[in-house]
């Protein structure tokens, strides 16, 4: 739930999306779900030439499970936040566990 | 003292604890696909999903060169911040 929370906080923002099969998409993010499934508008294939058959492409759903890594820009992180929000998730995982 | 109340007490009773005191520290990342990536940790979740900050990533690359020897090749990347889906993670390690 981490991600999907922090993954909502980044839409609009621009994101490179390299997937599993090494293309890498430069897009606008629109929206994301709870599998990480996401959505990208006005995209750009990194490195065109190479995989030109998303060319005419504007916009594009990803499967989340194809996803490699997701560039995001740092600006848009608040990192001391990420922190707090992975220790709570884990005490949390923990606690619905001992109970 | 029940297991579940020892659990939750513990600091370092699962393995995942050892990624959590790694927040904010630097860590190495060895991902499917000859892959490896050098980072400060931000955030993880129990699928191994991570963000790391100021990252350098480095493919190992083996070719075949005209003589038909094999040879090494590797890449490095960096980038400024990073999402890692969990599923191409193989282990996480402070970084020494």
């Amino acid at each position: 739930m981490l991600f999907f929370s922090f993954f909502k906080t980044l839409i609009d923002h621009e994101v490179t999306v390299e997937l599993k099969n090494e293309i890498s998409i430069r897009g606008t993010l629109k929206s994301v779900d709870q599998f990480l499934n996401i959505k990208l508008d006005n995209i750009q294939v990194v490195e065109e030439i190479r995989w030109p058959h998303l060319s005419s492409t504007k916009n594009l759903f990803i499967r989340g499970s194809v996803v490699r890594y997701i560039h995001l820009p740092s600006s848009a992180v608040d990192t001391a936040l990420l922190e707090d929000a992975s220790r709570r998730e884990a005490t949390a995982a923990k606690d619905k566990k001992a109970a | 003292m029940s297991d579940a109340e020892e659990t939750a007490s513990n600091p370092v009773s699962e393995p995942l604890d050892l990624v959590r005191l790694c927040l904010d520290e630097v860590v190495s990342v060895k991902l499917r696909g000859d892959r490896e990536l050098k980072g400060r940790l931000h955030a993880y979740d129990s699928h191994c999903n991570l963000v790391l900050g100021d990252v350098e990533e480095t493919i190992y690359i083996t070719e075949e060169d005209e003589h038909e020897q094999e040879v090494q090749r590797i890449i490095k990347k960096q980038s400024e911040m990073l999402f890692v889906r969990g599923d191409s993670v193989v282990l996480i390690s402070p970084f020494q």
